[in-house]
This record gives C-alpha cells, sequence and structure tokens, in this order.
C-alpha cells in the first residue's frame, strides 16, 4: 500500500482538532486577505512569526513543511533574483552593464516573506484537515453544491487512482523502462495516461451505476452539522487580535 | 488582477456549474483526480524535467466541466502541498481553465470527424493549451506590476520546453484514446454538444 497523497502526515493537536473546520478555513482567508495588504518588514515578519507559530502548535513535520516551502521558493526564484535588477531605483549591487537596485530587492524580500507566510498559514490550518472534511465545511460555507461535490468525489478517488497509477508504473519498471529524454519516454508517458483516463473512465461507469443501485440521485446528503462552541469564538478572537496586531504594525509604519 | 481573475473564474464557473450534470459529476470527478494524479509524474527534458499541465487535453476529455475539476485540483494542491496560494486561485484557473475551453471549442469537433490523425489533434491541443496558459501567466505578472515584466519574459522561456514535451504526451494520450477508447472523446455530457 503506498502513502495517501493528501495527508499532512502529522497527527493534528487538540487545539486544532476541535476547531470548527469553517472557523479554520475562514482564519486562513482572513489571514491571506491580511497579510497581501502588508508592505512594511517588520509588519511582514510578525506575519510570518505568526505563522510559523501556528505551524509549530499545529505539529505540522518540518522537514516536510520544509521541502514544501522549499518547492514554491524553486518556482519564485526567477522572480526573486530579477526583481532587484528590474525595478529601477537606488543602485545596491551592479554586475557588469546590470544594476541591482534597493527598490527591487526591498520588493523581492516582501513577496517573499509574504507567500511564505500565507501558504505555512494555509498548510498549519487546512493541510491538517482532512481532505473529506474540508469538502464538507466548504459545503457549509455556502460553496455551490455541485462543486463539493465534484470535490468530494476527486478525493475520493485520487488515492485510489494514484495506486493504479503505481501499479502501471510499476509494470513499466518490470520491463525495464527508464523514463529519459526522448521520444519514446514521451510516448510511454502518454499511453499509461491514456490507460489510465481509461481505466479511470470504466471505474466511474461502474461507481455511477453502484451509486444509482443505491438510490443516488444526484446528491450527497452532508451529514455533518458542525457546532461552533465557546472555545471556537475564543480562539477566532484571538487570532482576530493577532490579524489587527498586524495591521496597526502595519499602518504605524 | 487578482480580482479579474476571480471575477473571470467565477463567471466560467457559473456557466460550466449549470451544464454539470448530477450524473456527469462521478465521471467528471474521476478524470479530474486522474489528471491531478498525471500531473505529478515527472517528465525529463533535456538535463532537467517538467509536471504536465495537460489542460489542453482536460479541455477536449471533459468540456466545460474542466472548470470545475481544474479549480479542485488548484485548491486541493494549495492547501495540501503548499503550491500557489489561496488569493491567486481565481488568476490560475483563469490560466488553465480558459485554455483548456478554448482547444474543446477549436478542436473538439475536428476530433470528432471521420479520419482524423488524434495524434494531431492532441499535439495541437497540448501545444495550444500550455502556450496559451504560459502567455496568460505572463501577462497577469505584467499587467500586475510593470516592475514583474522582466521575470514574465524569463518565465515564458521556461515553458518552451514544456510546449514540446506537452504537445508530444498529449499527442500520445489522444492517439491512444482514439484508438482504445474513442467513446472517451466523444460522448460527452448532453449539454455540451
Amino acid at each position: 500500500m503506498n502513502r495517501p497523497l493528501l495527508t499532512s502526515g502529522a497527527p493534528t493537536r487538540r487545539w486544532l482538532s476541535d476547531r470548527d473546520p469553517r472557523l479554520r478555513i475562514l482564519a486562513a482567508l482572513a489571514f491571506a486577505g491580511a497579510t497581501v495588504s502588508l508592505f512594511s518588514l517588520p509588519a511582514l515578519l510578525l506575519a510570518l512569526g505568526i505563522a510559523l507559530g501556528t505551524a509549530l502548535a499545529a505539529g505540522l513535520s518540518a522537514r516536510r513543511t520544509l521541502r514544501r516551502l522549499l518547492a514554491l521558493e524553486g518556482f519564485m526564484l526567477v522572480l526573486l533574483i530579477l526583481l532587484p535588477f528590474s525595478v529601477a531605483g537606488t543602485p545596491w549591487l551592479s554586475l557588469g552593464p546590470l544594476q541591482a537596485s534597493h527598490e527591487g530587492l526591498l520588493l523581492a524580500t516582501q513577496i517573499l516573506l509574504r507567500a511564505n507566510a500565507i501558504v505555512l498559514m494555509l498548510l498549519a490550518l487546512l493541510g491538517t484537515l482532512e481532505p473529506a472534511t474540508l469538502g464538507h465545511a466548504l459545503g457549509r460555507l455556502r460553496v455551490p453544491e455541485k462543486l463539493v461535490h465534484l470535490f468530494l468525489f476527486t478525493v475520493r478517488y485520487i488515492d485510489v487512482l494514484d495506486a493504479e497509477f503505481t501499479r502501471l508504473r510499476q509494470a513499466m519498471r518490470a520491463r525495464a523502462f527508464v523514463p529519459r529524454s526522448n521520444r519514446h519516454s514521451w510516448n510511454s508517458f502518454g499511453w499509461l495516461i491514456g490507460m489510465l483516463l481509461v481505466r479511470s473512465l470504466e471505474r466511474s461507469e461502474r461507481i455511477l451505476a453502484a451509486m444509482k443501485c443505491r438510490g443516488f440521485d444526484g446528491r450527497l446528503y452532508l451529514l455533518e452539522d458542525y457546532r461552533w462552541r465557546a472555545q471556537d469564538s475564543l480562539h477566532a478572537l484571538a487570532f482576530g487580535l493577532l490579524l489587527a496586531a498586524v495591521l496597526v504594525l502595519e499602518a504605524l509604519q | 488582477m487578482l480580482l479579474t481573475g476571480a471575477v473571470v473564474t467565477a463567471g466560467a464557473l457559473v456557466v460550466a456549474l449549470r451544464r454539470l450534470e448530477y450524473e456527469q459529476i462521478p465521471r467528471a470527478a474521476v478524470l479530474s483526480a486522474a489528471f491531478f494524479v498525471s500531473s505529478l509524474i515527472t517528465v525529463p527534458v533535456g538535463p532537467s524535467s517538467v509536471h504536465l499541465v495537460l489542460n489542453g487535453l482536460m479541455g477536449l476529455v471533459l468540456g466545460w466541466a474542466a472548470v470545475p475539476a481544474i479549480l479542485v485540483a488548484l485548491v486541493l494542491q494549495a492547501a495540501f502541498f503548499g503550491f500557489g496560494g489561496l488569493l491567486v486561485l481565481g488568476v490560475n484557473t483563469m490560466n488553465i481553465a480558459l485554455p483548456a475551453l478554448l482547444c474543446s471549442a477549436l478542436l473538439g469537433a475536428l476530433l470528432r470527424r471521420p479520419g482524423t490523425n488524434g495524434f494531431v489533434i492532441g499535439a495541437l491541443a497540448g501545444l495550444l493549451g500550455v502556450s496559451l496558459t504560459g502567455l496568460m501567466v505572463a501577462l497577469s505578472l505584467g499587467l500586475s506590476d510593470p516592475a514583474y515584466s522582466v521575470a514574465a519574459k524569463v518565465i515564458l522561456a521556461t515553458y518552451a520546453p514544456l510546449l514540446l514535451v506537452e504537445a508530444v504526451v498529449t499527442g500520445a494520450i489522444v492517439g491512444f484514446l482514439w484508438r482504445v477508447a474513442p467513446e472517451l472523446l466523444f460522448v460527452r455530457g448532453k449539454a455540451d454538444d
């Protein structure tokens, strides 16, 4: 058995897992919304600190989280390296004909801090949810029902199809397939994905038939009714105060 | 730019969800999961490697349902892998889903003509899907702040190897489906035709 794709891998701490999932979604959204409006470095650092604190308190595995953040950094590297050179302003560093400016450096730093803070908070608050719970909570937050259904079904089948994919891939490996940068490899990957799609489609027909058998009329019933507790209000208040502190710090700068 | 993306995505989503019948949901979801898994494959190209986007193919196979499918995949990636973020969801969905819709509109009919070469259509879909996405990503960067324009050009350049691989792989997939399971390419929801 391979490991499920969509898990944080860490057992969630009680203080977080007891919270209403809707609160976690709204808190992550509020944090992202507040953080994009920040420009001053102290406020951004505070935001990153809050995100880091939440991630630590949520018990995220440090290694895995770091790897995910590094993937993000790799993606943004181009932007970060080029920005100091492409923004005009007071010179900071010159490489031959290229001039790096202070303004560009500042902008790149802002982006780096902002993106990391948001992603860290996202992984801490939402990445630790069961994917199905996330779907149900989204449904309770009035996300269109069809979208929630699609979400729940997709979550269910990602792991099934991943297992199927691993099986097909293993069969290829057994025939000594080593992916290289050539037409043969690309064609083989194409056929692999094609086969995965064909089998998925057959599976989806069986699912629909089985579900109709059980009286599926096109709706899943969202059974979980989340109860908002006093503790949730307390946490929401504390989180709101932290966000307010960040925004005040930003306003003071 | 974030706002534009969110508005366009929301609009496309409303249309797509109205067209998506409950009967089609399991099918759309299984395919969307298949695309999610496929996008995790690391394909070597030259000295480096790329991940496939497959939005051209999604357009061909899913039609309008590609829009919610792409959104769901991006939400999952953002929440569980930390790829992308919450606020760029709208822009990202727009940049990937609009080319998918275009492929579906332009190439879907061609594909349904008897005697078509599946590989060629697939390769065109891969090419069109990824190049448009690259262009739109660069544009959304460049338009949101002129300071990003140099970075946007570099990012556009990194799409070149992906373009080649995506075209060949999508071509192979569609050629394969054309021979093995043409029903996957032809029969779509009633509402789509």
